[in-house]
């Protein structure tokens, strides 16, 4: 019960998490077509990056513009291993060297690159998902958060990162597959990954896994952590007299964030089938952080929500009036900026929408009693000795 | 290959190295004015770059068709014309969106950024997907000789002298004009400055809108080197961001320095390995020297309070 | 080195310059347990820079401050404060985002690393903890309140809160009673005392009156350097001390 109480801190965080869950465990999968359903498996694969990103820029304060690389880290990982699995002697026998991926044998490339090798193995590939990209955030931020390196010179420095990393994999065709990419993925130890069965099971692995890194950082928020994260984002320097390593929980954070998106690139090449530089550098690393931001950077559920509207309106956008498309993204960021900066969860938390919500309940419930709040946090500052008393018994039990 | 030859090379390559610092140059002082006064990392930088070269190739079209005869004397007009409107363009953005933001730096690179898709999707609009040039007057094209085996382009050269009248003119503005003295009060102190009755709002839409022109200016020059398309803005914009924040922001000097360093290393560099990998092993080389030294090469030695 | 073992702090020759401006200069002073100990001087004296150079915010040029007997000089400021010093600021430093409560919980010892973060609990020690805390600052009717709303006399009483919730054995106070009306200044006199009982309190002020109320002893500085040193009395007739303070 505790546990639960940590979870979600007021009845609308409890409404939002219930409608987010329904539509994508049951209303989608019931309703979409197969195809739009792996649509939407994609868009959701981009809602890890933005649940990251809400503990690191919402919460902490700390605008990384480089996410794409984590995300990409995780999605090649992945992808390297199926490419190998896809690449078997047999199957790749008119090849001038069997055995290796097609890219390389284009590239003349006549033995596979010992980097190559381990990802043999998909133990071996799924830790290097879970690990390599919170290794290289831990180390990229150790070093520049240790000398308070912060703000816009890290996002910054992220962004040079997210190019150099983009660039580096772009121009190695023969290791790296180049600009075309990782493609002409098919089966994850021998099943099928193209097959609608499978694509309805990936489907639903990466919900739940989302839905997992989601709870996660709901839990981080309403602990001490959270607090802290806010804290730093707020006044660094007290948080230092106050005993806390500012670096050292900068960088778990930035690390923690690059472990979800690295898991989300993973899912990502397991739904889409491929993976290429063009999903991994400037331009996808800085919408991702806007997915966040019209869906809610205060929010790990409000960031899944970005992530679909956003995407959705790209889809549906860009096919229709590509030049529209440009100007409405590029109107969003500003109008977030400017006057949502909570986003859509701001403004579903906003005092307007929440009379409103009142006098729903109040409908529903006839009685004219005032509805009970549980440990609500609330906005207006209240000073009565009752609150203060809940507040105790509460948290005591 | 002999030492001439290697010698012609490296000089040449030296020369290539020129062109790209003075476009970076002409950047990073935009940014840096930008930046060092406000903070403000301005995103959409690069299309007020592509703004200053599209009023050059709008220039050159119309004296094309209606006045041949001035072919050869429009190009100055319209480096003047590209400061003119990008500054414009610069004060008006200043004034509907940056202003309300100023606390919010991070914020404000986001909304600049989404002002930057804006811009890029109206060039395409009106100019289409392709990329333009310019007519460029005969006295640009072509190059010197010195010697036999030297090639050194003229309009590298121009582009060259641009950079370093910018530079003057912008130096002598900071610190030889009453309108400068007022600028750097208000970047040291902003409360004070205020208090002693400097209207630093307006300080800061001048630097920002001069921040702007400068970059339009850097467009207009950009066009005799290379062709201009609707995100030809993003081609330098993060060269010129590095620019900045490792020749230490506020400071002249430092981008100055930084924009030689970051163009010959990569000219050089791109030379002797092949493709991308130049601009990536100077990238990585810029990360890296920043992890350790993030204030830059020539940090403000202010104590902060 | 002096004999005596027991100083709680003992700084020797602590000096720093900046870009060849001595703010602090050949700076020596030995605290006992359980003191308070007022620094006072004109300003530009150094004060708040003493202070600086203790908790780590500045890094000092020259000389030693011992804390318990171990070297803290050059330390990161978390690690001296989690040997035991706390600060408090000029100006109130508070999380004005978080309400009064959670200011509290925050700077409460257990769980700084980020495990420890992770695994927090409001155990009833720290809820007690919290609640007499509170009480001591007069803000316990406001544990709900964003701090951010507070006014300035109840900041200040907040952030010394915050500091006595980290239960230091130093704490540093840089001008305490600056903005307060002359009850809080009483109330916050009666607080300093009480709680240098189990700590040794160091306080830079300005306010004479408030200074003779609490000081144990008083340490006049001038341009980076002390100049008196003693009881308040001592150092009142201290022709020196009257000069700078009047002379000009």
């Amino acid at each position: 019960m505790l546990f639960l109480k940590t979870l979600f801190k007021n009845r609308t965080e409890v409404v939002s998490a219930s409608v987010l869950a329904l539509l994508l465990l049951v209303i989608f999968p019931l309703f979409l077509p197969v195809f739009r359903l792996n649509l939407f498996g994609k868009y959701l694969s981009y809602g890890f990056v933005g649940v990251g990103l809400v503990l690191l820029w919402g919460r902490c304060g700390i605008l990384s513009l480089g996410q794409g690389v984590f995300f990409g880290l995780g999605g090649y990982c992945m992808a390297m291993f199926l490419k190998l699995e896809a690449s078997d002697p047999i199957t790749t026998k008119i090849q001038s060297t069997p055995g290796i991926p097609d890219f390389m044998d284009w590239n003349q490339i006549t033995a596979l690159p010992w980097f190559w090798t381990p990802f043999k193995s998909l133990p071996f590939s799924i830790a290097a998902i879970l690990v390599l990209p919170a290794l290289l955030a831990f180390i990229i931020g150790w070093a520049m958060f240790q000398r308070r390196v912060g703000g816009v010179y890290f996002a910054i420095i992220t962004q040079a990162i997210a190019l150099i990393f983009s660039l580096g994999i772009d121009g190695n065709q023969g290791y790296t597959g180049g600009r075309n990419g990782i493609t002409d993925l098919r089966t994850l130890l021998g099943w099928d990954i193209r097959t609608t069965m499978a694509q309805y099971v990936l489907y639903f692995v990466c919900v739940l896994l989302l839905i997992a890194c989601a709870l996660v950082a709901k839990y981080i928020i309403n602990t001490r952590m959270g607090r802290v994260l806010m804290a730093i984002r707020d006044r660094e320097d007290r948080v230092r007299f106050s005993g806390y390593d500012v670096a050292s929980v900068r960088s778990f954070v930035f690390a923690l964030a690059a472990l979800f998106s690295g898991i989300g690139g993973a899912m990502f090449v397991l739904q889409v089938g491929f993976m290429s530089p063009s999903l991994i550098g400037i331009v996808p690393s800085i919408e991702m952080v806007i997915f966040t931001a019209v869906g809610g950077r205060l929010s790990a559920i409000g960031a899944i929500f970005g992530s679909l509207l956003v995407n959705l309106g790209k889809t549906t956008f860009s096919e229709a009036i590509p030049e529209l498309w440009l100007f409405l993204m590029g109107g969003t960021f500003i109008a977030v900026v400017m006057f949502f900066p909570n986003g859509v969860a701001g403004l579903m938390e906003s005092p307007w929408v929440m009379r409103r919500f009142e006098t729903l309940k109040a409908m529903f419930l006839k009685k004219g009693a005032t509805p009970s709040t549980p440990s609500a946090v609330l906005t207006e500052a209240t000073t009565t000795e009752a609150v203060t008393i809940k507040h105790v018994t509460e948290v005591t039990k | 290959m002999n030492i001439t030859e290697l010698w012609s090379i490296f000089v040449m390559q030296g020369f290539a190295g020129i062109s790209l610092f003075s476009v970076l140059l002409l950047m990073g002082l935009g940014l840096a004015l930008i930046f060092g006064q406000m903070g403000v990392i301005n995103m959409a930088h690069g299309e007020f770059m592509a703004l200053g070269a599209y009023t050059t190739y709008l220039c050159s079209s119309i004296v094309e068709s209606r006045f041949p005869a001035f072919l050869p004397y429009y190009f100055p007009l319209s480096i003047l014309l590209a400061f003119a409107l990008s500054a414009g363009l610069g004060a008006l953005v200043e004034w509907s969106m940056i202003r309300y933001l100023y606390k919010r730096p991070l914020d404000t690179l986001l909304a600049t950024w989404g002002l930057s898709l804006i811009l890029q999707q109206t060039y395409r609009s009106i100019f289409g997907a392709r990329e333009v040039t310019p007519t460029l007057p005969e006295w640009l094209m072509g190059s010197f000789k010195p010697t036999g085996n030297i090639d050194i382009p003229i309009n590298g050269v121009f582009v060259l002298g641009l950079a370093f009248a910018v530079t003057a003119a912008l130096t002598l503005f900071m610190f030889k004009t009453s309108f400068g003295l007022r600028l750097r009060a208000t970047v040291q102190n902003r409360a004070m400055s205020n208090a002693v009755g400097i209207n630093t709002k307006m300080v800061d839409r001048l630097a920002f809108s001069v921040g702007c022109g400068i970059a339009g200016i850097a467009g207009a020059a950009f066009t005799t080197i290379g062709s201009t398309g609707p995100d030809s803005g993003s081609r330098y914009i993060v060269d010129a961001f590095l620019v900045v924040v490792f020749g230490g922001a506020a400071n002249l000097l430092g981008s100055i320095a930084s924009a030689f360093g970051i163009a010959q290393a990569q000219s050089i560099l791109e030379f002797f390995l092949e493709g991308t990998k130049g601009k990536v092993a100077t990238l990585l080389f810029i990360v890296v020297v920043l992890m350790f030294r993030p204030q830059g090469l020539f940090p403000s030695k202010v104590r902060s309070s | 080195m002096s004999g005596h073992k027991d100083f709680l702090l003992a700084i020797e020759g602590l000096g720093v310059s900046f870009d060849g401006f001595k703010a602090v200069d050949g700076f020596n002073f030995y605290l006992d347990r359980n003191r308070v100990h007022v620094i006072i001087g004109p300003n530009g004296a150094g004060k708040t820079t003493v202070l600086d150079l203790i908790c780590g915010k500045t890094k000092a040029t020259s000389g030693s401050i011992k804390f318990k007997d171990s070297e803290i000089r050059g330390l990161k400021e978390h690690q001296i404060v989690r040997a035991g010093v706390g600060r408090k600021f000029q100006n109130p430093s508070i999380y004005e985002n978080l309400t009064v409560f959670e200011n509290l919980e925050i700077s409460h010892p257990n769980g700084r690393g980020v495990f420890g973060c992770l695994t927090f609990r409001r155990t009833a020690e720290v809820m007690e903890r919290i609640h007499a805390v509170a009480a001591d600052v007069a803000l316990l009717e406001f544990l709900d309140t964003e701090a951010g709303v507070l006014s300035h006399g109840q900041k200040q009483w907040l952030e010394i809160g915050m500091l006595l919730m980290q239960d230091p054995e130093l704490l540093m106070l840089d001008e305490p009673v600056a903005g307060m009306s002359v009850r809080e200044r009483e109330a916050t006199a009666r607080l300093i005392k009480k709680i240098s009982g189990d700590r040794s309190v160091i306080v830079i002020e300005h306010d004479m009156e408030f200074v003779k109320e609490i000081a144990d002893r008083v340490t006049v500085m001038h341009l980076g350097k002390i100049l008196a040193e003693g009881s308040m009395e001592h150092v009142q007739s201290d022709p020196k001390v009257i000069e700078v303070y009047i002379g000009h």
